[in-house]
Formats: C-alpha cells, sequence, structure tokens
C-alpha cells in the first residue's frame, strides 16, 4: 500500500510536471521480473525478466511472436500480466497505473505504424504531447507558455521537421512521421522511450537519419528499440536481448548474440 | 483576440450566425408590425415552425460537437432532448392548475384519470421555473454522464456505442408509455396554458420564444467554439483521429468523451426544453430512435466536423421535411433514406463542403508564430 500511494504521489493528479525524483539509486530504471501473460491458452509471455539500465540503448530482436509488442503492452499498462511485476525506478509499481498514468510519468511509447494526429499541423502535434496538466478543465483555458514554446523549438530541430512546423501532419512522409512521433514522446520528457520498429518501411538514408536520432537520445534518455532489421540494429546496438517464445534467450553485444548457437538455431533453425 | 478566434476566423459561421441574428430581427418586425395583408407579413404559424427549428438546429449542433470533433456517433441524443422537453413539460402542467378539465387544483388531469390521489415525489417543485430549468440541464447532464462514464471507461467505442445508444432511447421510449411512470403515458404531456404567466398561444409568447431559441442558439455556437478552438478541441479531435496516441500521451482520453458527451446532452436537453412550449406537447413519440437517425441525417447533410454545418443541415432538412410532408406525406422516409446514401455518396462533407470545394482552405496555424528564425537560431546554438 505503501508504494501505491508512493505512486500515486509521483505520478497521481495532483503534480502536473512530475518533477518529482525517480528512485534509480541502483542504476537500473525498469525492472520487469517474471511476467506472464496468456491470450486464450497461448503463453505471449513467458517469466520474462529484463532490466534496463539509465540512459542505456537496448535493441530488442526476436523472431515473429517472440513476445516483443505485447512486452511493451505490459510496460505501458495496456496489457495486465498473469503473474510478475513491472517496476518504474525501485519505487514504482506500474502494473497499478493506467496507460495514461504511466505516459505522464515518464515512459514513451512509438508504435510500430506511426500514429500522429494527423488532421492537426506538426507543431499542434508537438503542442499536444507537451508535459503540461492534462486534465480535462485545464486544457480548456490553457495556453503554451513561452518554456514550452523554447521546447518544442528545440524537439522540432533535433527530429529535423523545423521547416515543416505548419505542415498538415498527414501530408509529411512515412520517415517524417516517424521522427515527429518520437517528437512527440520526446515532448513528455520522458526517462524511458519504447520504440516499435522506427525503422520499418524506410528508405536507406532515412534508416541512417533514424540512426543518428535514436544514438543522440540515448544517455539522457533510456531508449528500448524493438527491429528486425539486422543492419539497423548493428548499427545502434550495445546491447541486444534475444526473445524467444515469450521469455529472453540470451543477451549480449551484437556480435556474441549473433555467434551464439541457440540464437542461430532459433533464427535458421525454422 | 478572443473574438478573432472564436467568431472572424470562422466565415461560414459568421454567416450563418449573421442570419439567425437578421431573422431575429426581421420576423418580429413583419409578424407585428407588417399588415396580415402584405405579402412580407409573416404569420405566427411561421414564427412558431421558425422556433422549432432552431431547436432543431440547436440540437444538431450538440451532435455535431461529438460526432463530428470527437467521432463520437450518438444514435440516441433525443433521448436527452426528450428528456429536456418532459422537464418542460412538467413545469408547463404545474401551471395548468385547476384549469384543467377535471379542475383538481394540484394533479394534472392524466393523474385524476388514472385515480391517484396525490402528486408524485417527482413532480415537486415543478411548479417553480427555475427549479424546472435546473432539472432541463440537470437530468440529461446526469443520465448522460452515468451512462457515459459506464460505457467510456469500459472503451465501448464506434458501432458498439451507437446501438447501445440507440437501445438507451428505445427501453426510455418504453419506460415512458406506461402510465405507472407518471408522465401521462401515451399521450404524454399536452395542453398547457401559460408560461411564466403569459397565456402560450399569444402571439408575443410566440415571438418572445422564437427569440429565446435564437439567442440559445448563438450562445451555444460560441460555447461550442470556444471548445473546439481551446487546446481541448485539438485534443477532441485526436482522440477521434488516434485514440491510442493520445491516450499515450497522457491524456485520460475516457474524461474528455465523458465532459464532452455532457456537455452535448445537456444542449440538448435544452434545446428540448424550448421546443416544448413552441409545440404544444412533448410526448414518448420523442424518444423514437427514428428521431435520433434523422438528427444525425441532418448533420451529415449539414456538413459534419464544421459547427455551422449542423445548423445549416438541421434548417435544410426539416424545411424539405415541412415542404414534403405537406405535398406526399407517406414518402418523406423514403426521401430521407434517399438523402442519407447521395449525402454519404457524394457529398462527404456535407452541404457545407460544396462551398469550400473550390476555395482551398489554408492550413494557417492556430497559435500565432511567435517564433521567428531568430530564435530558432538560438534554439539551434543552444542545443
Amino acid at each position: 500500500m505503501n508504494i501505491l500511494s508512493q505512486a500515486r504521489r509521483t505520478l497521481g493528479q495532483t503534480d502536473p510536471n512530475f518533477g518529482a525524483p525517480l528512485d534509480t539509486t541502483k542504476g537500473t530504471i525498469l525492472y520487469v521480473e517474471g511476467i506472464s501473460v496468456s491470450f486464450d491458452g497461448f503463453r505471449a509471455l513467458n517469466n520474462l525478466n529484463l532490466y534496463i539500465n539509465e540512459g542505456e540503448l537496448r535493441c530488442i530482436i526476436g523472431p515473429n511472436g517472440a513476445g516483443k509488442t505485447t512486452m511493451m503492452d505490459v510496460i505501458t499498462g495496456k496489457t495486465k500480466p498473469d503473474s510478475g511485476s513491472v517496476f518504474f525506478g525501485q519505487q514504482i509499481n506500474l502494473l497499478e497505473l493506467s496507460e495514461h498514468q504511466i505516459a505522464r510519468g515518464g515512459i514513451g511509447r512509438k508504435f510500430q505504424k506511426p500514429t500522429i494526429f494527423e488532421a492537426l499541423s506538426v507543431y499542434e502535434n508537438l503542442e499536444l504531447a507537451t508535459a503540461a496538466d492534462k486534465r480535462v478543465w485545464w486544457t480548456l483555458t490553457q495556453q503554451l507558455n513561452s518554456a514550452q514554446k523554447y521546447r518544442i523549438d528545440e524537439v522540432l530541430l533535433q527530429i529535423g521537421l523545423a521547416e515543416h512546423r505548419y505542415k498538415n501532419a498527414g501530408s509529411l512522409s512515412h520517415g517524417q512521421k516517424q521522427w515527429l512521433e518520437i517528437g512527440m514522446l520526446l515532448m513528455q520528457n520522458p526517462r524511458v522511450l519504447l520504440v516499435d520498429e522506427p525503422v520499418a518501411g524506410m528508405t536507406g538514408e532515412e534508416t541512417e537519419k533514424t540512426a543518428e536520432l535514436l544514438l543522440s537520445l540515448a544517455g539522457d534518455h533510456s531508449v528500448i528499440v524493438v527491429e528486425h532489421d539486422m543492419k539497423f540494429v548493428r548499427s545502434i546496438a550495445r546491447k541486444v536481448t534475444v526473445l524467444h517464445q515469450g521469455s529472453v534467450l540470451t543477451e549480449g553485444t551484437m556480435d556474441q548474440v549473433q555467434n551464439d548457437p541457440k540464437v542461430i538455431e532459433v533464427y535458421l533453425g525454422e | 483576440m478572443l473574438t478573432q478566434r472564436l467568431l472572424l476566423s470562422d466565415r461560414g459561421g459568421m454567416i450563418v450566425l449573421g442570419l439567425v441574428l437578421l431573422a431575429m430581427v426581421l420576423v418580429p418586425i413583419c409578424n407585428i408590425l407588417v399588415p396580415e395583408t402584405s405579402s412580407l407579413h409573416v404569420s405566427t404559424f411561421m414564427v412558431t415552425l421558425l422556433g422549432k427549428f432552431l431547436c432543431y438546429a440547436l440540437l444538431a449542433l450538440a451532435v455535431d460537437l461529438i460526432w463530428g470533433y470527437c467521432g463520437i456517433l450518438s444514435l440516441g441524443h433525443g433521448a436527452f432532448f426528450a428528456l429536456g422537453g418532459y422537464a418542460m413539460g412538467m413545469y408547463l402542467m404545474r401551471q395548468i392548475g385547476p384549469r384543467g378539465q377535471y379542475g383538481d387544483p394540484l394533479l394534472p388531469d392524466f393523474m385524476v384519470f388514472l385515480n391517484w390521489k396525490e402528486l408524485p415525489w417527482y413532480w415537486q417543485g415543478f411548479d417553480m421555473f427555475w427549479f424546472a430549468m435546473l432539472m432541463v440541464i440537470v437530468i440529461p447532464g446526469l443520465l448522460a454522464f452515468v451512462f457515459g462514464w459506464l460505457a467510456f471507461r469500459s472503451r465501448v467505442t464506434g458501432v458498439y456505442f451507437s446501438i447501445i445508444t440507440q437501445a438507451l432511447t428505445y427501453a426510455l421510449l418504453l419506460a415512458f408509455f406506461r402510465n405507472e411512470m407518471g408522465f401521462g403515458g401515451n399521450n404524454g404531456l399536452t395542453d398547457f396554458k401559460d408560461i411564466l404567466g403569459f397565456p402560450i398561444a399569444a402571439n408575443g409568447t410566440r415571438i418572445s420564444l422564437f427569440l429565446a431559441s435564437g439567442f440559445m442558439l448563438i450562445i451555444a455556437y460560441v460555447a461550442c467554439r470556444y471548445i473546439v478552438t481551446s487546446r481541448m478541441g485539438k485534443i477532441i479531435v485526436s482522440i477521434r483521429d488516434a485514440e491510442s496516441r493520445t491516450r499515450f500521451c497522457g491524456y485520460k482520453v475516457e474524461s474528455y468523451k465523458l465532459w464532452l458527451f455532457v456537455f452535448s446532452a445537456i444542449l440538448a436537453g435544452i434545446a428540448g426544453a424550448l421546443y416544448v412550449p413552441q409545440v404544444g406537447i412533448i410526448n414518448p413519440g420523442e424518444f423514437s430512435p427514428l428521431n435520433s437517425i434523422e438528427l444525425v441525417v441532418w448533420v451529415a447533410t449539414g456538413g459534419r466536423g464544421t459547427l455551422f454545418g449542423a445548423i445549416v443541415g438541421a434548417f435544410t432538412v426539416n424545411y424539405g421535411k415541412t415542404i414534403f410532408t405537406s405535398y406526399s406525406p407517406e414518402t418523406w422516409l423514403f426521401a430521407l433514406g434517399a438523402l442519407f446514401v447521395i449525402v454519404t455518396l457524394i457529398l462527404p462533407k456535407g452541404l457545407v463542403g460544396l462551398f469550400n470545394r473550390n476555395k482551398k482552405t489554408p492550413s494557417k496555424p492556430a497559435e500565432p508564430t511567435p517564433v521567428t528564425s531568430e530564435t530558432t537560431t538560438t534554439a539551434k546554438e543552444s542545443v
């Protein structure tokens, strides 16, 4: 109960800025322990354990159905697991919070298919994602303050869409939409970024820019990238986790992982 | 700055509101001052008809706000309209007093007829105008709150939501048909005598009700504009277009939908309350699911997602209905069906879309551009 009230205080409705300190004294920001999820008898996740360090860039790979997306669903509160625990820092139990609370608390998620607000301009997309009081009545009168405007400009430069700020988001190219979505995550000042297949459908040049962007984000944020494109993973990966049938098969550098006989069997044996 | 945001930047809305205001000035003049023999004379029947249309327009506005902007298709908004109407009807019934057929000083005629001895508890207080008006807001609002809270919390969306709203209005229809409910059963509430002491059929009262409907429509329009041009307006559009993204941006989507739904239901209730004294009757037929569907057709015809489009749609379809039903009443439903098909196939943006088709809509920023290239460079340097 103590943890719950702590979490309420940290993520709850009272503090809009969530500047509350996140306890990461042990260097680990995300603890995923013993998670199991079943859908109609199918075990999507099976006793999954995963620890993400602060500021780390982690790539997660694995064949189709390995449970990558389900894992993200569990961390962001979309799916409740059958068993196990997920802690954000030492104190905050994510399983007790709902999606919007987790998002406000500092875990941003990018979907596989770019999902942005197509009817609004690039600027407005970022405006809506800005960390601010997001309760209904406040948004009726809220305006951006200068610090927030400044932050939007910063992010626009970071994601390379500064010239397109007033363009309709729906008219952006596929790659630009992906960057905009990453920008929207950044506006929430997240501690952890979950990025699902960021380069699917991108051109070579766009892929390179995305790699640069993600590398620049690591350090300030913990970044978890789920990706199929091995070449891309190799270009950004420091540490790679391989998922297979809902649990971790192995972890290590890209070279270690690629030479692991278990991994070779999973990927080539099928 | 606020007028700029609410009105000046919205040309179609300005035109429509201008026409409503013009009608509010000209109609009373042409009714009272122009002699009946003149061709410019507007009959009292016409005044009431236009007043009715204004109520419909207000109802359409309420539906457009949730459907056009937030993607919540309610096929039961007629229920909130009827509830507001019943609250007003109860006040008007209490005003009859001893002038009813049976002459009972307290009980409305239908209760005497049913051999009821005393006024049911839920009829208490409705002899006071302020209380009845409060109930016009509270009852539809409360129903919308409870219903919406249950539905949105369970994440009922899309067509499922439409179906249960349809069921809601149908359930209320059946309930209000029952005599035991104490709302006059099949016949509803009628035979009203006066409102706030003024005889209800008098010319002056009719004109006042017409003007009140016009004012209410304008106030509601400005309020809706305020919502859709605020940040909340952008959020509800985002919910319409990408609900889960909005949720993962940290917004509690359910709360937004709920409050918008409640607000919309209140507008519908007010429309119903203004409607009843003008038509002189409220009966369970107003809960009919068909009414709610027709109302969605008005909005679709006018052009959803533009507030003034809903008003245009309510006027054109209802004017068409008035003309049509006086020539060939049996075919009106076919015409209505055909209209829906035509609008869906040919005019997805409604009548309003026709005007905008040739003009390119400049996607000008809602925020004034505060950032010049200078500040952008400083931002770059600091990064």
